[in-house]
């Protein structure tokens, strides 16, 4: 059984689906294959990953909120009656 | 502003219940800090279901009315913050709805500028063209960006353009994007509270990532097509 291979144009659309685990056994077998020869598209896949990592740092970057907004939310988590749950 | 000690422990699961118990108990401070943690996150979702920034911000604080009036029935299964952003889902849904109703025809293309079916996600150009030697082959790859590990001083760097290039997703691909990778959603998560299915849900999120590497790459490589 010869192994299958994909071109680099090939490689970089199906990257998601392999991170994802949506590939049949072949497809995936032939991405492993094409990386263990094609440094460029090793490194695509890094660049990748880098992208991931980096939108989830977004997470930490909190933007703040207006002065405004925050007093009205507090005044309404203030109004609150905590014993029964009101309307608004 | 500063990170309260409230904000940065906030993640840890004990300090999850401790802050649960004072938002529960009344605790001003403790909701002030989960509103600076969260809004501005939640405000950009929004975003990318409503028409406006000013709708967005309604959306947000209905949410946060929502959150306050939930409290007391929350049982605490998911995260504070999941919870928070399923319930901005729905809202920003209901009133993307609401708005598409009342507005007109035009207003529809909004939700069919996803480029599902679009074309490759990395510029022909930069393979090899087809009646050449390897063709289909990197003609113009793409180099390292840093020698491991990644120097982190890029990291608030790498922030800016990746935000940049998010917000500038098709809707649906921002939402996928945002909450599989920001907010750290299940592929399951995302295409329950989207309804989109498996497949759409992966196309999109091929799609919106590789706009954000393509950033990224022209960031660190200006000059180089991407």
């Amino acid at each position: 059984m010869s192994p299958h291979d994909v071109t680099c144009a090939e490689f970089v659309e199906l990257v998601t689906d392999y991170l994802e685990d949506a590939l049949d056994e072949e497809q995936r077998t032939a991405l492993e294959f094409h990386m263990t020869y094609c440094t460029p598209c090793v490194v695509y896949l890094d660049q990748y990953r880098s992208a991931i990592t980096a939108a989830a740092r977004l997470r930490e970057e909190a933007g703040g909120v207006p002065d405004q907004v925050l007093r009205g939310l507090v005044e309404a988590f203030r109004a609150v009656d905590r014993d029964k749950p009101t309307d608004n | 502003m500063v990170a309260s000690p409230v904000v940065q422990q906030v993640d840890a699961e004990t300090a999850e219940s401790d802050l649960l118990a004072r938002l529960r108990a009344g605790d001003e401070r403790a909701f002030s800090a989960l509103v600076n943690r969260d809004h501005s996150s939640m405000v950009r979702l929004a975003r990318t279901f409503v028409a406006s920034q000013a709708v967005a911000e309604e959306v947000a604080q209905e949410t946060w009315l929502a959150v306050i009036r939930g409290l007391p029935g929350f049982e605490g299964r998911s995260t504070l913050r999941t919870w928070t952003m399923s319930i901005l889902v729905r809202t920003a849904r209901n009133r993307a709805a609401r708005e598409r109703r009342s507005l007109p025809f035009s207003a529809l293309a909004y939700a069919h500028d996803d480029d599902i079916d679009g074309g490759p996600t990395v510029n022909p150009s930069r393979f090899r063209p087809v009646g050449e030697p390897y063709a289909g082959f990197w003609a113009a790859p793409p180099h390292r960006w840093w020698s491991d590990p990644e120097p982190r001083a890029l990291a608030a760097e790498t922030g800016h353009i990746v935000q940049a290039a998010l917000d500038a997703l098709p809707p649906v691909q921002a939402q996928v994007v945002q909450l599989r990778d920001v907010e750290g959603w299940s592929a399951a998560e995302v295409c329950d509270a989207l309804e989109l299915t498996q497949a759409n849900q992966r196309v999109l999120l091929h799609r919106g990532r590789a706009k954000l590497r393509a950033a990224l790459e022209e960031h660190f490589e200006q000059g180089v097509q991407s």
